[in-house]
């Protein structure tokens, strides 16, 4: 699963660069993501916006990644597309996640305040 | 319209099916709300077929899909293990509100969202198969 990532000294920014998580892609992501935030970096931020396709097992793996990065690292979400927004909406996930217009918004966020 | 697809140990033939339907109509001919709905609903059936039906093993399934009136008309046949007896599960959302980190529910979200999604949803086990069928209005 092919994956970007940008480091700042607070914040580690992955961009998703396939257009589906699902049930065939889920694990390969949790893995992924788990090798990918080794880093320790306080703030992970996932960018969805090439992601034009979600389902309720690539939802639980995203899920399964904030648990993994524990209490003390947040994982936020950016620029959800409609299909991914309803997935999140629909299941009330979006209550759980800091979710981002655009992943430049949540660079400007200051996590701290 | 209706796909055909053997299904196996993993979920790229569900993947390969629902795309296959997506870009096809009746369903390419949608709005894409109702578009998108349609392929969630789909892919959360499909799944359930593959993971619990067939439990992972090979077996075979077949999607019918139909524009009417009222919607998208969807029939879904496979050869797999029933239902439990107690029929279609509930769907129930998990609690989030003060769930602790460790306790998000990482699942049970698929019958929630192809309950919530459709209408006029119905199971049957004949002849020693499986006919969920759902109407996902337009």
């Amino acid at each position: 699963m092919q994956m970007q990532t940008r480091t700042w000294p607070t914040v580690l920014s992955i961009e998703v660069m396939e257009d589906r998580i699902d049930a065939a892609s889920a694990i390969q992501f949790k893995e992924r993501m788990r090798d990918l935030t080794q880093t320790g970096e306080p703030r992970v931020v996932l960018d969805l916006g090439n992601v034009r396709f979600l389902d309720s097992s690539g939802l639980g793996a995203i899920v399964a990644v904030k648990k993994l990065l524990g209490p003390d690292r947040l994982l936020e979400l950016s620029s959800l597309t409609p299909a991914v927004e309803k997935v999140f909406r629909l299941t009330r996930m979006d209550s759980i996640f800091t979710i981002h217009p655009t992943h430049a918004a949540a660079l400007a966020h200051d996590a701290t305040t | 319209m209706t796909f055909r697809c053997a299904v196996g140990t993993d979920a790229f033939a569900v993947r390969t099916v629902l795309q296959s339907l997506a870009s096809a109509p009746p369903l390419a001919d949608l709005a894409p709300d109702r578009r998108i709905t349609a392929e969630l609903v789909l892919a959360e059936a499909l799944n359930n077929v593959a993971e619990h039906a067939y439990g992972g093993r090979d077996g075979q399934l077949s999607v019918t899909v139909r524009l009417t009136a009222a919607g998208l008309s969807c029939r879904i046949v496979d050869s797999g293990l029933a239902m439990p007896a107690t029929g279609l599960p509930p769907g129930h959302l998990p609690a989030l509100a003060g769930t602790a980190l460790g306790d998000l529910p990482e699942g049970g979200f698929g019958w929630h969202l192809i309950r919530t999604l459709t209408t006029e949803l119905s199971y049957a086990r004949e002849d020693g198969q499986n006919r969920l069928s759902f109407l996902i209005p337009v």
